[in-house]
């Protein structure tokens, strides 16, 4: 439900990030999405159309690199990858991981711009 | 969303140019294809590094909060859970009975019907409308925190928007979230709504006065809230009869005892 401010967000910095580079035109915007950030793919794919609509990032493509959770196992002390994040469960000793490592990024990594041809 | 990632908002340098799709740095998969040839001329692709938080913005506006807060050695609490589930019941005695000077700061879609209930405590209570916006955010907060008087407060509610999704995202510059989930809602809600629970410092269960009518079983909630978070605390207590609310207010006594003593 709230993909859409976040789907503004991301135009807005990335329209700055390109403005400060000199160059108005974004082709692609990269995101980092941890599984457990909260945002859902689909929803935050279809939100980019609709907040993208009528601005300079019309037809701009969103790449989404998903994040599996990671997380430090209380127990055994490793750094295991939890594919079932409804469970926090480390799979090796099966301890309830306490630190987690990975999984609630939400980051925008890189853009792709048109620049002219030097 | 509020993890310890955080990158600062990078300065801008093009990386690039790369032709044909292909980004320098995330070469490794194809961005379909190529930069395009409009209006007479040809564009090349330069790759800008970020490595900027989607949340930025709000989350440099919540450190503003929690320096206001600091600053005053307020405690600031980020209460959560689905609409219905008695987060103002909870405050509405809570503000009663704790022996501390507390605000509320109310998010609700419409109407202000949650802060006249507070202020019939005769503590302050500011109510937020956020129009159809799902959650609080820290400029929300930044601005609702003006309209209080902040002097002398031991402890600021932050009353979410009763929703246990959104909310997850946004740091409202808060000392701890707490998440309420009652027991009419399910054994199973932490384990269906995981992200929220997730660094929540507390879990109150609440309405444990139903619990018989309900058949409901709070040690299965505790069991699924350990599951999606290891190391929340979990109080049950009603609103209604008042059982284990003293527990509660001994968690909010000792982290405004704890807040204090940072400020200073």
């Amino acid at each position: 439900m709230h993909e859409l401010s976040i789907a503004l967000q991301i135009l807005r910095s990335a329209e700055d990030a390109a403005l400060r580079a000199g160059t108005p035109r974004v082709l692609a915007v990269h995101l980092q999405l941890g599984r457990l950030a909260g945002v859902v793919r689909e929803s935050l794919d279809f939100a980019w159309d609709v907040a993208t609509e009528g601005t300079p990032l019309a037809g701009a493509a969103l790449h989404i690199e998903d994040v599996e959770a990671r997380g430090r196992c209380a127990q055994c002390g490793r750094e295991v990858e939890l594919p079932d994040w409804r469970s926090l469960r480390c799979p090796e000793c099966a301890t309830l991981v306490v630190e987690l490592t990975a999984g609630r990024e939400l980051a925008i990594r890189a853009i792709e711009v048109a620049t002219e041809p030097g | 969303m509020c993890g310890d990632d955080v990158r600062g908002a990078g300065g801008v340098r093009i990386l690039g140019p790369a032709t044909a799709g292909r980004g320098v740095l995330l070469g490794a998969h194809d961005h379909g294809g190529a930069a395009g040839d409009h209006a007479g001329h040809v564009h090349e692709r330069g790759v800008i590094e970020l490595e900027q938080r989607v949340l930025a913005k709000n989350d440099r506006l919540a450190e503003r909060v929690r320096g206001v807060l600091l600053g005053k050695g307020i405690l600031g609490l980020n209460l959560v859970s689905s609409p219905g589930s008695g987060k103002t019941s909870l405050l509405e005695r809570t503000l009663r009975e704790l022996d501390l000077r507390a605000a509320v700061l109310v998010g609700d879609l419409a109407t202000d019907h949650d802060a006249r209930r507070l202020q019939t405590t005769g503590a302050q209570a500011v109510q937020i409308t956020t129009g159809n916006v799902c959650h609080l955010d820290a400029h929300m907060v930044l601005h609702g925190l003006e309209r209080l008087d902040l002097g002398g407060l031991d402890v600021l509610f932050l009353e979410n928007v009763g929703n246990l999704v959104c909310p997850a995202s946004f740091d409202l510059g808060e000392d701890h979230r707490v998440v309420l989930t009652s027991v009419t809602e399910g054994e199973d809600k932490p384990t269906k709504y995981p992200t929220i629970f997730l660094g929540a410092e507390l879990v109150l269960v609440t309405k444990t006065d139903l619990c018989e009518v309900l058949e409901v079983d709070t040690a299965r909630i505790h069991a699924a809230v350990a599951e999606v978070a290891p190391a929340a605390r979990v109080l049950d207590v009603s609103s209604r009869s008042g059982d284990g609310l003293a527990a509660w207010y001994e968690f909010v006594r000792a982290a405004a005892a704890a807040k204090r003593a940072r400020s200073l």
